[in-house]
């Protein structure tokens, strides 16, 4: 039996990276929300709500990469130049908010500094992941096994685009993360965050939606031609359905359903890019099979994965259960 | 402002100065998580609080180091695609699937179990809570086992072929993993980690003892970590030998360069202690050199021939003066860790062991010991594999990403400013947590409860002034 192992390798990858992005989404959400939050105690209680699963929402982001060199090595090897100033903006962001989690309780009158770390590290990141997701969007052109555009092709009115989309939707699922983690003032605040955030958040998908036909034919052809059209219909429908599910959980003070439903908005429109991807994972260069290793390489990864991501998933479900429920504002090691 | 440079030299700098401060890392939080679980399983089998103390003051340290280590490490698996994207195409599908299996049997075991090791003592009970600090720390050597995987298949490859592509494509992978450096680069890579742990904590036993601030956790810190130096120290010295005569086998140019043996010595080879590696005029000038030694030392014989540098190729040899300075400084590290483990055996025999203020002087200023012997081991296997990143099969010119040197030059100077404002606050947080040992509690009654919840709330801390959230 002829087993398709790049197109399951691409379902897997497709999957870290969603992981990535509604998980460390939120925990970016948290620091990107942090300015409109000036008191101590409420940033004590922001900063501990994240700090026991932080680490391991990054984790998807190393998995993701690590993962894209093991199995597609050379959409690795182009989409990274080509993207090298977005990754290197994003992982100084990442470095700036990863260590404020520790530095902040280690010095009272270095506070402040770590705060602004966080803050601009979780939006620095954000804004470079949106950029990043928007250059290969709109495609980056490949030659020789190599990247073959300028260094400059990211940066476009669609990517920057993008990135404020990113920036306002991880924004959103931090505001949800917060009306689920947090009780009184804090969590009424993070409510009314939460709903402007939910239309901007709506907003944003549809302004990158109906960009995104416009910039590829293939893009145009996949959304509005037959069959595929019928996605076209449906994905806009359940955003619709999902907007709907949030703005009520926040108005009857739900504490799960807004975040749930959140989720269930990012999950729809990484769908929705997915549609528009298939089967390139460079577009409009390289395709999955173009990209992916040798079958060996694949099967042997493969062996790994699929005994040890349920497992990474029972015990990363088990450590979320440890923590479950409101942040005690009198809890943490500190 | 790069012209003068090319992308190549400033790729490989940024790849050193950035692997270079994540190695410190990792180097200290395989010890220190390992030393956590020792603590964590003292305390539950002794009972005794001095070690539940202990693993409290050093948690909170290594939550620091491991954070430092994170956000370093996110860097270094990006870099490869950034700045070397033709070896990621072409050793990809030989490396990539490890560095898989790093993360997906190390980085989500340590990443997963670091938030119940670190808050979750008074929500899982002592039990499962010694399970997660067990779990971060089998994290650690798991994550160590592969890397060196990597690395050593990059030094000494093994187990694959190269396909129409220019790739390399794995065809055996119990040979790509157990090449032939792996068992001796892992195991001396994990005692040197243990070492450099041990040191550590050493010195900051002794810094107390010096201050007589909390004499018995700081007797139990400074006699744990001189047990340590005392096994540890003899038994690295002959692994790394060990190591050595594999490198000869294996990378020959690599042990020229260490030696300084520019040329060939049919009859014997010297042993240079110091010089200074002349490679304009293809000798050492000003050596020190014992007779025979070399030849005795890698070839077991007094008189056996050992080749030197002029059998390589000029444009197929490692730069010799860096390799030759980063080896004598391993070396001595490596050594004056002996001496010390020694002397603290003596002390130890003769009762003097938390009185000797010389032997606590030594040792504060021995802490740093072990990052030193890293980096200087690192950089001699580094440096030494050069001109090739794949040993003998890939160049290192012929590995850079398509990108301009201004690219390369502004990421680079972006690196060096924020690592060294990052990480130097890190390591001034860390200093600053070693110096503030408490006093020692006694351990009266009725205290039983609040500590086995492990956790007690700021303002009730006799000491958490500093922060007291």
């Amino acid at each position: 039996m002829d087993i398709d192992l790049p197109l399951i390798w691409a379902g897997l990858i497709a999957f870290s990276v969603l992981a990535y992005v509604v998980l460390d989404g939120f925990d970016l959400g948290v620091g990107i929300l942090f300015p409109l939050f000036p008191e101590k105690h409420d940033r004590d209680v922001m900063m501990n709500s994240v700090a026991p699963v932080w680490d391991g929402n990054e984790t998807w982001l190393v998995l993701g990469g690590g993962g894209l060199m093991a199995v597609f090595p050379l959409a690795y090897a182009t989409v990274l130049p080509a993207l090298y100033a977005p990754i290197i903006a994003m992982l100084l962001g990442l470095i700036f908010r990863g260590v404020a989690f520790e530095y902040r309780w280690r010095t009272r009158r270095g506070e402040f500094l770590w705060n602004w770390a966080f803050a601009g590290g979780s939006t620095l990141a954000a804004f470079a992941q949106g950029l990043a997701l928007g250059a290969l969007v709109q495609g980056i052109p490949v030659e020789d096994r190599a990247y073959a555009g300028g260094w400059w092709d990211w940066l476009t009115p669609f990517s920057i685009m993008t990135g404020l989309a990113i920036v306002v939707g991880y924004a959103l699922l931090g505001a949800t993360w917060l009306i689920m983690k947090t009780r009184g003032v804090l969590a009424d605040s993070a409510r009314t965050i939460a709903l402007r955030c939910s239309f901007a958040t709506v907003a944003a998908m549809g302004i990158v939606s109906l960009w995104t036909p416009f910039l590829e034919p293939v893009y145009l052809e996949r959304w509005f031609g037959w069959p595929t059209a019928i996605f076209s219909v449906i994905v806009p429908l359940l955003v619709l359905g999902g907007l709907y599910l949030l703005l009520k959980g926040i108005r009857d003070r739900h504490d799960t359903q807004p975040f749930i439903a959140a989720l269930g908005l990012f999950v729809l429109g990484y769908i929705g890019i997915g549609i528009s991807f298939y089967p390139f994972i460079v577009p409009p260069s390289l395709t999955i099979w173009d990209a992916a290793a040798p079958d060996d390489s694949l099967a042997f990864l493969l062996v790994g994965a699929l005994i040890l991501v349920p497992i990474i998933l029972a015990y990363t479900a088990y450590a979320y259960w440890v923590f479950r429920g409101k942040v005690d504002p009198e809890e943490g090691y500190h | 402002m790069f012209e003068a440079f090319d992308a190549t030299l400033l790729a490989r700098v940024q790849f050193a100065f950035t692997v270079s401060f994540h190695i410190i890392f990792p180097a200290f939080s395989i010890g220190l998580a390992s030393y956590l679980a020792v603590l964590e399983a003292l305390w539950l089998w002794k009972n005794d609080e001095v070690y539940l103390e202990l693993f409290n003051f050093w948690k909170t340290i290594f939550a620091v180091a491991f954070g430092m280590g994170v956000v370093s490490g996110i860097v270094m698996s990006y870099q490869f695609g950034t700045n070397w994207s033709v070896f990621s195409d072409k050793a990809g599908p030989v490396i990539g699937p490890l560095m898989g299996y790093e993360v997906l049997t190390a980085f989500f075991l340590e990443a997963g179990f670091l938030g119940v090791m670190l808050f979750g003592l008074n929500r899982v009970g002592p039990r499962l809570h010694f399970l997660a600090t067990v779990m971060v720390a089998f994290g650690t050597l798991i994550s160590a086992t592969w890397i060196l995987a990597v690395n050593s298949w990059m030094q000494t490859p093994a187990g694959f072929s190269v396909n129409e592509a220019g790739q390399f494509v794995p065809d055996d992978w119990w040979a790509v993993i157990f090449n032939p450096s792996f068992p001796y680069r892992l195991v001396h890579m994990v005692l040197a980690a243990y070492l450099t742990t041990a040191f550590v904590v050493g010195a900051c036993g002794a810094w107390h003892l010096l201050r007589n601030t909390a004499p018995r956790r700081a007797r139990a810190m400074f006699s744990m970590a001189m047990w340590m130096a005392a096994i540890v120290a003899p038994v690295q010295i002959f692994a790394g030998d060990q190591h050595g005569l594999n490198t000869l086998e294996h990378q020959p140019a690599k042990v020229m360069a260490m030696e300084g043996h520019y040329q060939s010595h049919p009859d014997g080879a010297p042993l240079i202690l110091f010089g200074i590696p002349n490679s304009a005029e293809k000798r050492v000038d000003y050596a020190i050199e014992i007779p025979k030694l070399s030849s005795l030392i890698l070839k077991h014989s007094l008189d056996a021939p050992l080749a030197g540098l002029d059998t390589v190729p000029e444009e197929l040899q490692p730069p010799v003066a860096i390799v030759f300075w980063s080896f004598r400084v391993m070396l001595l590290m490596g050594f004056s860790m002996l001496g010390l483990g020694l002397w603290s055996l003596w002390c130890r025999y003769r009762g003097t062991l938390h009185t000797n203020d010389r032997l606590h002087r030594i040792a504060v200023l021995m802490g740093p010991s072990g990052f030193v012997a890293v980096l200087a081991g690192w950089i001699t296997t580094e440096v030494g594999r050069q001109p090739y990143t794949v040993y003998g099969h890939l160049l290192t010119a012929d590995s850079i990403s398509p990108i301009g040197a201004p690219a390369v030059g502004a990421s680079l100077i972006a690196f060096i400013i924020v690592y060294f404002f990052v990480f130097g606050a890190g390591t001034f947080y860390i200093l600053r947590l070693m110096a503030r040992l408490p006093r020692d509690t006694l351990p009266e009654l009725g205290e039983g409860p609040i500590r086995t919840a492990g956790v007690t709330p700021g303002p009730a801390q006799p000491h958490g002034g500093q922060h007291g959230h």
